[in-house]
């Protein structure tokens, strides 16, 4: 009976989704795929195939990397500003103004160019195992999308953080808990959760700033994208694939995020 | 000190990497003055400053029809616009950039051509405008929504009871009535644009980034300048969000403070 009942529901949300003017549409949209598809020229996607999907797969690895280690130096961060003393809020939120003041572009340039052209002068720095990575140019471009990160995720941690009530770390206070587990067990969870929804956000951000790191010689799919605009002279085609991959990666992220986000059970504000 | 004398310890190394020449030679690099290169930083930033004010502005202007067809428009431009926030959110900005900037003033001069005119030059100023302004619509229009729907909708209804022809209530219910709600959002897109304009140095055009990169590239003194250019930016925004607080602040005028209502 039940699944009798669903049926019927998810039918009747279909229909009420799917009105005349929607099927119009949609056979529009199919219509520009479809004089896409045949009328433009595809004939050199076999031969970049696997350097795209090589592609894809360095601009999420480096979504992923960036995103994960700028979350890490984005709860400190967030901390400090919340609940920390002047001495450490200050360099906080100095750091969280400059990263949120000043373009990606150019912060990736200072690091790969002004930085990097510091490194060579040093013999010490030649001879010392970290020469092989800073001689190429991804270091340099995870650091830059990791600071960025966290500069921005920062800012929304101070606020969740700030945004847990206090009765909540009173009593876990007053059941004796110590200062870490308080801060492991009820703190950063809660305020854990109420930065989910902005943190999807972020993601998605963070994925459309990935392609800068193709401007310092990093070849991720928008470089790809280059390399097959330069050999082939084709000027819409790479281009419109492309943002279609983008759509499509923001799309499972918002979805996964969805996900995520629906299994909290307790909403809170 | 030499400069050979100077090289010789690892400190001084340091310094000499951010002073190539000394203190003055830094003030010499910098100065407005065709011996250093201020000026074209300045330029830069005008340029830079330029493409922000007319893309913000033409984002508003999408932005305020956008949330009207969001709100008022039958379903078909609705779809359309769902369509357009949707994509234009989801895809990067620098794929979005080459896309419109060679779509677009491709398409205007097969339209030229194809009408019997002449094929025209588009200046990269109003290309990037065009585009950015194209980009930042997407947002301003969610803004725009957003803030139109949080004004109490009585208001509205008042007005179109007194008789006000759409312009009218437009003029002057909707728009002064949803600024306060409307204006953070909206002050964080005119943050977002000034920044946004430094992609433009990926297709070429000649604004504050790319002023940087030239400046750089022929004097070797990468660093300073992409500090110089790092400061100029962060000065922009903070002076913004100075003046900002104050338009909010204005805007927010007789309203209840969110602070009391706590």
């Amino acid at each position: 009976m039940a699944s009798e009942a669903t049926v019927i529901n998810v039918v009747a949300r279909t229909s009420l989704w799917l009105q005349p003017h929607r099927i119009v549409l949609i056979l529009i949209a199919l219509g520009l795929v479809l004089s896409a598809v045949l009328f433009m020229r595809w004939d050199w996607l076999p031969q970049y195939w696997e350097m795209g999907l090589m592609g894809i797969w360095r601009a999420l690895w480096i979504l992923g990397v960036t995103c994960a280690l700028g979350f890490m130096i984005a709860v400190p961060v967030g901390l400090a500003q919340a609940a920390g003393s002047i001495w450490v809020a200050a360099p906080a939120k100095v750091f969280c103004t400059i990263i949120r003041g000043t373009p990606l572009l150019l912060q990736l340039w200072l690091l790969y160019y002004g930085l990097g052209s510091l490194f060579p002068q040093y013999p010490w720095i030649r001879e010392s195992w970290m020469w092989p990575y800073l001689r190429q140019a991804w270091p340099y471009g995870v650091l830059a999308l990791t600071l960025s990160f966290a500069g921005y995720e920062g800012e929304v941690m101070r606020g969740a953080f700030a945004g847990v009530p206090k009765g909540q770390l009173e009593a876990a206070r007053a059941f004796g808990m110590s200062r870490w587990k308080i801060f492991r067990r009820i703190w950063l969870p809660q305020a854990f959760y109420r930065a989910l929804p902005t943190l999807t956000g972020e993601t998605v951000l963070q994925l459309k700033s990935t392609p800068l790191v193709a401007t310092i010689s990093v070849i991720d799919i928008f470089a790809v994208a280059g390399k097959v605009r330069q050999d082939t002279y084709l000027t819409y085609e790479p281009l419109l694939l492309l943002a279609l991959i983008y759509m499509t990666i923001t799309g499972i992220l918002v979805f996964t995020f969805g996900r995520i986000e629906a299994r909290i059970p307790n909403k809170i504000g | 000190m030499a400069p050979a004398e100077r090289a010789s310890t690892p400190g001084a190394k340091l310094i000499d990497a951010f002073l190539p020449a000394s203190a003055a030679g830094i003030i010499e690099l910098l100065s407005p003055a065709p011996v250093g290169w201020g000026g074209t930083l300045m330029l830069g930033l005008l340029h830079s400053l330029e493409i922000a004010v007319g893309a913000t502005c033409v984002g508003l202007l999408i932005g305020i029809c956008g949330a009207y067809g969001k709100l008022y428009g039958g379903p078909v431009v609705r779809d359309l616009l769902a369509v357009y926030t949707t994509i234009v959110r989801a895809v990067p900005e620098l794929v979005l950039i080459l896309l419109l900037y060679y779509a677009g003033t491709d398409l205007i001069n097969q339209l030229l051509t194809a009408i019997g005119y002449q094929r025209i030059d588009i200046s990269g100023l109003v290309a990037g405008i065009a585009v950015l302004g194209f980009v930042q619509g997407a947002y301003s229009t969610e803004v725009m929504r957003g803030a139109i729907l949080a004004i109490p909708q009585g208001q509205i209804e008042a007005a179109r009871a007194y008789g006000m022809s759409p312009g009218l209530l437009l003029r002057r219910i909707t728009l002064p009535a949803m600024l306060p709600f409307a204006i953070p959002g909206l002050a964080n897109l005119w943050l977002i644009a000034t920044k946004d304009t430094a992609l433009l140095a990926v297709v070429g055009f000649f604004e504050l980034t790319l002023a940087t990169r030239q400046a750089a590239g022929v004097t070797k003194a990468y660093l300073i300048f992409y500090l110089a250019a790092g400061v100029l930016y962060l000065t922009v925004s903070l002076f913004s969000n100075l003046m900002l607080g104050r338009l909010e602040a204005w805007s927010r005028r007789g309203m209840p403070s969110v602070k009391d209502a706590r």
